[in-house]
């Protein structure tokens, strides 16, 4: 028979501070040596207290605010009581009743067409330290503990049951991590585990049949094995229904070599997690001014720039995608309009999706976007060519270039003269008879062949238009 | 020399080494000599700098020698402590020395950071003696609970000092330091200044950082002094206030510099006249002693006899607060202990087998009775289904306790006087076996630190030779206030006899040894 | 009120991680009993329109700036850890996966 999933989303991500939640330690860099980055407060030593990082509460604000949750007038921080080597006290200090955002929603766009997300909380959070295993020469087993990561701020967001198949879980999951890397809450590499993603799945017969039994994935290492590992694991409910057995209440893991789930704990005794209110910490006051402060600095979010992309600008859904994708993309397209507003957007988009973003991939540094857009602006009005702008481009994410100057200086600007091109056109035909017979015999290729050779002979300056026009006019003379 | 400089106070230590009268080192010399001579029998002492604390005592008389050469006014303008001998509570964490806090889970334990007020003390001069005995986590009220020895009340060597800062109690009792730190989560400081006969202020929740200070109740400790006159309290209560960064609790109110000069004699003694207090009938319950009442009862009328009104008020949830701080206080310890797992520090048993068998070993054989009563309690009133009903149910009762006190100050009252233990010192094991009867011990100081404010106990009197105290309990952040009660009421009975009569065990202290 | 069975007792020490013997579930059985009995009696005390107190002094939350300080050495961290790998703490494996953030 059917089955309708029934899909809510847990996301974990690291926030983007200098410094750990509630101590001064700093964030552990890539590479640190283990237990470097530790104080009393974050390695619970007897006796040491908790202080809030200001800069995390404003991050979690901003995205409350930015997907239209509501925060409180008073907030707090609980602690919930669990013993694991990994949690230094104890106890962790997070959010039961009074998360610093509530009821917002984002939306997402699928194969199917659009639609909303409803997020139910957002808290913040401490980290736990990290856990390494060990096989000892002698068989036995140890966990080794580095705490550097323990208190490191946790953005927690959790979403209504809303979300029905793994297309839109990911869609959902990439459009967070979208807004929380425009707005600078989070730098939320999934690949280093700044981002984590965990999936509630439960089958229903019907949209209007109570919820089943739901099972818990884990280990979802990529956008990409997300929404895989979701389908899987609905099909494999649906397969277990389907043959009259029952879901058990588990915690399974995602296989990414299988692409399978797997049991990584069955359920045991619900966990009893003693919450209640942080005594080392006073209640949070959350003022609507410092509030009104932090929504007025929130830059244009994701959905709103898109949607201005294709309304104002005329780009495609697809060119605004591209670019709001990668708020560094983004962030050059829009100095680079406003260095020079007649730019025709267009090919200012085509430049920073193209060349831009196949060198940033690369790790390049960012161009000078006045000088970015001087160059864009010389290809608009035809001053120089393609080849020539390309060679400019890869020389100016290196060296600081003047734009304006070097294409004088250096006399790149484009030979759109058709006296001058004639006469190189001339030379080059005199010079590949063979290519000639080919054209004769009826080989097109042997034109791109003459352009190319044109191109050459003008020091890459030609009109590559022009020079393809005039050839094969010369051609059919 | 060396007896008179031991029964010397801070103050009078200070005004001596600034006037060359004695140095620093003589007096940490006669402090040493009498620990050696008396802690086998008296028991207050878990650790001793002696190595370290001589040598910061010559450092603190070459300063003194220095500024005595520029003249008096450089002398002055010397730390208010300096050169002072002082002893810790051993939940206090100093870096480099050990902090057990009482229990045998911490046994080696060496701190790698300082307590804010570790810092604090340094700063104004005072030289650490050591570190005193406790009970475990400061969960007990004879100091009986604690895992490494007994501390014995230097009035009789048969009585408990009170708890949990018995050994720093009886450390300042018997002459061993003119000052110590002690902590009150439910009367640790102001029932051991009872039963032995000294001053112990409880300051105002947030008044002293708890930064350092090994947690056993977040929302109800509190560190202060104890000394040997309200003076001195109050120059160590100076020392160890204010606000501090790293405790998020802290106020952010000024120390008042008026601690430094607080009025002594006649003049304390004439600020009485005019002071209202207010006197609690539900503090003089059944089973108060007797003896206990009538110096109370004495001293209020004292108070009155100066010129101060005396009326008697009602706070009615008093009843309430032994139950409710039973709940509050060991739900936050049984989170604040959960950190005691053997993993990153302390006695572990971890090793064996499997992971939960390290934990359950090391917990269950590492905290003593008294702690693991209150961990079980305190996890009991937390767990699934029983919150509301006990944890939620007691932070309503603690409001209405709030509110009582409350009451009492928008009526205009200086200061609440009333009985800081309803007996005086009992016998070794009287209690024990007996957790309520124990846990009654604290009835007459719980609700103060129920409310967050400040009290103190100041010797009022002897019951069948043992030390009685009188309680005062002020309005938030009015320390100053009380210890200036406090003084007054000093001023007022210097002359009674019992004020003569020093601890009488003392001199037994020393031949056992 | 009910009172305590063993069951209860025991399951309570496991929730806080305390191994103990026969005995002494025995001994806390009673003694917790006893304690409980003085507890009951708040359910008397009308909280119907009181509001919880946390804390009862309560300052206004100080927030740090994001500022780093210097963190311990290693050796300071470490000083105290009973079992240590290189750099590492270290503790026997966890066999049975039995919570989780
Ligand atoms: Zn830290």
């Amino acid at each position: 028979m059917s089955w309708e999933a029934v899909i809510g989303i847990e996301i974990h991500v690291q926030l983007r501070t200098a410094t750990k939640m509630f101590c001064p330690c700093a964030i552990p860099a890539e590479g640190d040596a283990p237990n470097t980055r530790t104080c009393p407060t974050c390695l619970g030593l007897p006796g040491a207290l908790p202080v809030p990082n200001r800069t995390a509460i404003e991050k979690v604000l901003a995205v409350g605010a930015a997907i239209g949750a509501k925060s409180p007038a008073t907030t707090r921080w609980d602690r919930k009581n669990y013993f694991y080597p990994d949690l230094p006290k104890g106890y962790q200090i997070s959010q039961l009743d009074l998360p610093l955002a509530e009821h917002g929603s984002i939306a997402v766009t699928t194969s199917a067409g659009s639609g909303s997300v409803r997020i139910r909380r957002a808290h913040l959070e401490e980290d736990t330290a990290r856990l390494r295993h060990e096989k000892g020469a002698d068989g036995t087993r140890a966990s080794l503990i580095d705490y550097n990561r323990s208190g490191v701020a946790l953005l927690e967001i959790v979403t209504e049951p809303d979300i029905r198949d793994g297309e839109t879980a990911r869609r959902y999951a990439e459009e967070l991590r979208l807004l929380l890397r425009t707005i600078g809450a989070a730098d939320a590499e999934m690949e280093n585990g700044q981002l984590r993603v965990e999936a509630n799945i439960s089958l229903r017969p019907s949209s209007d049949a109570p919820f089943g039994t739901r099972v818990e994935v884990k280990n979802m290492n990529s956008f990409r094995s997300v929404e895989r590992a979701i389908a899987y694991e609905a099909s494999r409910q649906a397969e277990v229904l389907d043959a009259g057995g029952t879901i058990t209440q588990e915690t399974r893991g995602w296989d990414e070599g299988s692409e399978t789930t797997y049991t990584m704990r069955a359920k045991e005794d619900s966990h009893d997690y003693r919450y209640f209110p942080e005594p080392d910490l006073p209640p949070l006051d959350i003022d609507p001014a410092w509030l009104a402060a932090i929504v007025a600095g929130l830059p244009e979010l994701p959905g709103t720039r898109r949607a201005r992309y294709v309304s104002e600008l005329g780009l495609t859904e697809y060119d605004a995608s591209v670019l709001v994708a990668e708020p560094r993309a983004a962030a050059l397209f829009e100095a680079a309009r406003a260095a020079q507003k007649e730019l025709d957007a267009k090919l200012l988009a085509n430049w920073v999706s193209g060349e831009y973003l196949r060198v940033a991939k690369e790790g390049a540094a960012d161009p000078d976007p006045d000088q970015f857009a001087a160059l864009v602006a010389a290809v608009a009005s035809k001053e120089i060519n393609g080849t020539t702008a390309k060679a400019l481009f890869a020389e100016m994410i290196t060296t600081p270039l003047n734009i304006r100057e070097v294409i004088v200086s250096r006399g790149l600007g484009q030979i759109s003269d058709t006296g001058a091109l004639e006469k190189i056109i001339a030379d080059v035909i005199a010079a590949n008879p063979q290519a000639i017979a080919d054209w004769k015999a009826g080989k097109q290729q042997a034109v791109s062949f003459l352009v190319g050779q044109a191109m050459k002979a003008s020091k890459g300056r030609g009109d590559a238009a022009l020079l393809g026009e005039l050839i094969r006019a010369a051609l059919d003379r | 020399m060396s007896a008179e400089l031991r029964r010397a106070t801070a103050a009078q230590l200070r005004a001596g080494f600034g006037s060359g009268a004695f140095t620093s080192l003589e007096v940490v010399d006669a402090l040493l000599g009498a620990i050696a001579q008396e802690d086998a029998a008296l028991g207050a002492w878990l650790h001793l700098r002696t190595g370290e604390v001589r040598g910061e005592a010559q450092r603190a008389d070459d300063a003194y020698a220095a500024a005595r050469a520029s003249g008096a006014e450089a002398v002055r303008a010397l730390a208010p402590l300096l050169g002072v001998p002082i002893a810790l509570k051993d939940l206090v964490n100093m870096v480099g020395t050990p902090t057990t806090a009482g229990s045998k889970i911490l046994e080696g334990y060496i701190s790698p950071y300082d307590a804010t007020i570790t810092t604090k003390l340094k700063a104004a001069g005072a030289l650490i003696l050591g570190k005193t005995n406790m009970d475990e986590f400061a969960m007990g009220s004879s100091t009986e609970f604690s895992a490494y020895r007994r501390t014995v009340n230097p009035w009789d060597r048969e009585r408990v000092p009170g708890g949990s800062s018995g050994g720093s109690a009886s450390a300042v009792a018997a002459l061993h330091a003119p000052l110590s730190i002690g902590s009150d989560t439910g009367g640790s400081i102001r029932q051991p200044a009872s039963l032995t006969g000294i001053t112990g202020l409880k300051p105002t929740y947030g008044r002293v950082s708890r930064y350092g200070i090994v947690a056993f109740a977040s929302s109800l400790d509190q560190i202060g002094p104890f000394a040997r006159s309200a003076q001195d309290a109050a120059l160590m209560l100076h020392a160890i206030a204010g606000s501090d960064p790293r405790d998020a609790t802290s106020s952010a109110l000024p120390v008042d510099a008026a601690l430094l000069t607080l009025p002594q004699g006649d003049q304390a003694a004439s600020a009485i006249k005019g002071k209202r207090f207010a006197l609690p009938k539900e503090y003089f319950v059944a089973g108060m002693e007797p003896g206990v009442e009538a110096a109370v009862r004495a001293a209020v009328a004292a108070l009155q006899s100066a010129g101060a009104v005396i009326d008697e008020v009602s706070l009615p949830t008093t009843e309430h607060a032994l139950a409710t701080y039973y709940i509050v206080a060991p739900a936050e310890a049984s989170a604040n202990l959960a950190r005691y797992d053997g993993i990153r520090y302390g006695a572990s048993k971890h090793g064996g087998g499997d992971l939960l068998d390290g934990y359950l070993a090391t917990r269950g054989r590492g905290f003593g009775p008294e702690v693991r009563r209150r961990i079980m309690l305190g996890t009991y009133a937390l767990s699934a289904g029983f919150y509301d009903a006990y944890y939620l149910k007691a932070q309503k009762v603690r409001t209405l306790i709030a509110r009582d006190f409350d009451r009492i100050w928008s009526a205009g009252y200086d200061a609440i006087v009333a009985p800081a233990s309803p007996s005086v010192a009992w016998k070794f094991g009287a209690k024990m076996s007996d957790p309520v009867a124990m846990y009654l011990a604290d009835a007459c100081t719980i609700p103060t630190n129920m409310a967050g404010l400040p009290g103190l106990s100041t010797p009022c009197g002897l019951s069948e030779g043992l030390p009685v105290g009188l309680q005062l309990i002020g309005a938030p952040w009015s320390e100053t206030g009380l210890l200036s009660i406090a003084a007054g009421y000093e001023a007022l009975t210097a002359d009674a006899p019992w004020r003569a009569q020093e601890p009488t065990d003392l001199a037994a202290l020393g031949g056992a040894a | 009120m009910s009172k305590l069975t063993r069951a209860e007792v025991e399951k309570v020490a496991a929730l806080a991680r305390l191994g103990l013997t026969s005995e002494e579930v025995e001994a806390l059985q009673g003694d917790l009993n006893l304690i409980l009995e003085q507890w009951a009696r708040l359910a008397e005390v009308d909280t119907s329109s009181v509001p919880a107190s946390a804390q009862t002094i309560v300052q206004v939350m100080p927030l740090r700036d994001d500022t780093p300080s210097p963190s311990l050495s290693v050796d300071a961290a470490l000083q105290n850890a009973p079992a240590r790998s290189g750099d590492f703490v270290r503790v026997q494996a966890i066999l049975s996966e039995e919570a989780d953030g």
